[in-house]
């Protein structure tokens, strides 16, 4: 069943509708105070929201115009919260027989073991949650969560307290026990790269507002607002001019780019390009006919970020421009590329995207 | 003959202070559980307006305190009172357990509140999400995380009971058996010139609240411990 999320809210200001697709892991990623928590704990019920309607299929958990608003225990969700949120007073199994109660007192202690097993914390039954790591506690929360098979998991920035090596090792439990049993997941977290790293899809939240929504490639590969590009941490933002003679083509400065379809004109024309897929080329290197929209420019500064290098370069004619560049850290060796040197950039015009700031979901799932 | 310590003590004294604590411990410590928890998950202007409502017998002077309780028992409450049982709340040992009950509110209650207070909203919530009803996650979460603060509540409502003067002389007098509690058979003692047998049921309410306070330290720090 398909979780339909709409919500009007004031404070905070939340304004969506969106559908999580079915037993796949969704990211709900933004900034601090974009209000993803907020939506999450609505879900949850455990903020009513002004507004809206949560139902998952048939099953209306929310419903503002029918004044239905059922409670958390009624919902068929698990939650790990932030900071877990496991009870101190009781054993790792214990804790997770306290969301047994549907089950038998005689069920509910195999029916924990079994999630143990799951989780591999088998050995730390008995265990009370202040004596287990970071990592351990996460994961008798996780085994909480899934102990009363519910439908939606929603899992509040689980990682964001764990050092990097338990944090790697619980992506991966995450994803072995998502494909065990596929079941709808939606992670907040205000880090983009466990989101990708986990998620199938993405949603991009800004202020309350989705500013995209898709399958995490195509996010990831075509921003369609400035606001997701601006969530994706791209600089490459620039304004352009049409060129009113040709639907394919925008007038940059001195430059007139190619795009690679016709494009709908509207002002103003706001356009990206992904730092990854800047191409670049040393003057004194052949130029080939393949090679896309050339711009001479001038390497204003090169940053070395462990194996990642980021150029800026300007290019000739637009003083105030700056396109950023992500290449790996030989490269810069191999073309000695340094502040001042001479390059030729090359923008492909199926990597030129087009923005639209009315387009709160841009890419279809 | 020397008389033994033990002869000097007004055991009828002692034992009415402890009814009175006892009594005084089951009708409070529910109400404190109850309007303590409410206190600490509640938000709003009410707030500060009801805490200060349940401090106040902290900053009031017991003679003033009694005076208005007096004044109640005359009105309403006290003529139907005398109705039912013919007898009056003044200087009987009803009326002393009301006082005391008043009396006590903030020292079972902000015990309570803080202990409720101490549960993170992590933890609440997950309880909710867990599939529990607000009556189970109270009894198997909520509860046992409060317990020191009820503890505590308990043995501070305890100790103050037996120790309590200015609010019983007002309410209950000096009836031997009825309302002589044993800090006025101190001060009894006191005015009549024997000291000696002050001392023995001074010593004596001191070990008990000294041993209440213990008691209550020595459960703390053991659930502490788990």
């Amino acid at each position: 069943m398909t979780l339909q999320i709409r919500i009007d809210n004031d404070q905070p200001s939340l304004a969506l509708d969106l559908a999580l697709p079915r037993g796949q892991i969704t990211g709900l990623v933004g900034p601090s105070g974009s209000g993803k928590t907020s939506i999450l704990r609505a879900i949850a019920r455990l903020r009513v929201p002004r507004a809206g309607r949560i139902a998952l299929g048939d099953d209306v958990w929310f419903d503002s115009a029918r004044k239905i608003c059922i409670p958390p225990r009624l919902r068929a969700i698990g939650y790990v919260p932030q900071e877990y949120g496991l009870f101190p007073h009781l054993t790792a199994r214990r804790n997770i027989e306290a969301a047994l109660t549907h089950l038998s007192p005689a069920m509910r202690g195999t029916r924990a073991r079994e999630l143990l097993a799951r989780v591999k914390l088998v050995d730390h039954a008995e265990r009370y949650p202040r004596t287990l790591s970071g990592g351990q506690r996460q994961r008798v929360a996780l085994a909480r969560a899934l102990a009363r098979d519910p439908e939606v998991v929603l899992l509040d920035e689980p990682f964001s307290a764990l050092d990097r090596p338990s944090r790697r090792e619980l992506y991966v439990e995450l994803r072995r026990l998502h494909a065990e049993t596929p079941m709808t997941i939606l992670l907040v977290t205000h880090d983009l790269e466990e989101a990708a790293q986990l998620a199938s899809f993405l949603i991009l939240i800004e202020h309350g507002k989705v500013v995209q929504y898709g399958s995490t490639h195509t996010v990831l590969a075509c921003p369609a607002t400035p606001a997701a590009v601006r969530l994706l941490g791209i600089s490459n933002q620039f304004s352009a001019a049409w060129d009113l003679t040709d639907p394919q083509a925008l007038r940059w400065g001195p430059y007139r780019l190619t795009l690679a379809a016709p494009a709908a004109i509207s002002s103003p024309c706001e356009w990206t390009v992904l730092p990854t897929n800047v191409l670049l080329r040393r003057p004194d290197r052949p130029w080939g006919p393949h090679l896309e929209n050339p711009l001479p420019s001038t390497v204003q500064s090169v940053v070395a970020l462990g194996e990642l290098a980021l150029v800026w370069v300007t290019p000739d004619g637009l003083p105030d421009e700056a396109i950023e560049i992500r290449l790996p850290l030989r490269v810069i060796h191999d073309y000695q590329l340094t502040a001042g040197a001479r390059v030729t950039v090359c923008l492909r015009s199926r990597d030129i995207l087009l923005l639209d700031s009315d387009a709160a979901i841009a890419c279809a799932i | 003959m020397a008389l033994s310590p033990l002869s000097k003590m007004d055991w009828q004294a002692l034992r009415l202070s402890l009814l009175l604590g006892v009594v005084t411990l089951l009708l409070l410590l529910p109400f404190a559980v109850f309007i303590g928890r409410a206190l600490a998950f509640m938000h709003g202007r009410r707030k500060p307006w009801l805490e200060g409502l349940i401090a106040l017998p902290l900053v009031l002077p017991p003679t003033v305190f009694g005076y208005y309780l007096l004044r109640g028992f005359a009105g309403p409450v006290g003529r139907w009172y005398t109705a039912l049982t013919g007898t009056t709340l003044a200087f009987s040992f009803a009326g002393l357990v009301i006082a005391s009950f008043i009396v006590n509110i903030p020292f079972a209650v902000q015990p309570v509140q803080r202990a409720f207070e101490g549960i993170s909203a992590d933890i609440r919530e997950a309880a909710q999400c867990c599939g529990l009803t607000a009556w189970q996650a109270f009894w198997r979460i909520e509860l046992p995380l409060a317990w020191r603060g009820v503890i505590s509540a308990a043995v501070l409502t305890f100790a103050h009971t037996l120790g309590e003067f200015g609010v019983v002389m007002m309410i209950g007098g000096n009836i031997p058996g009825s309302t002589k509690t044993i800090s006025i058979a101190i001060y009894d003692e006191v005015q009549s010139f024997h000291t000696a047998t002050a001392g023995v049921m001074a010593l004596t309410l001191l070990g008990i609240s000294l041993l209440s306070i213990t008691l209550s330290y020595s459960v703390g720090e053991r659930r502490g411990r788990r």
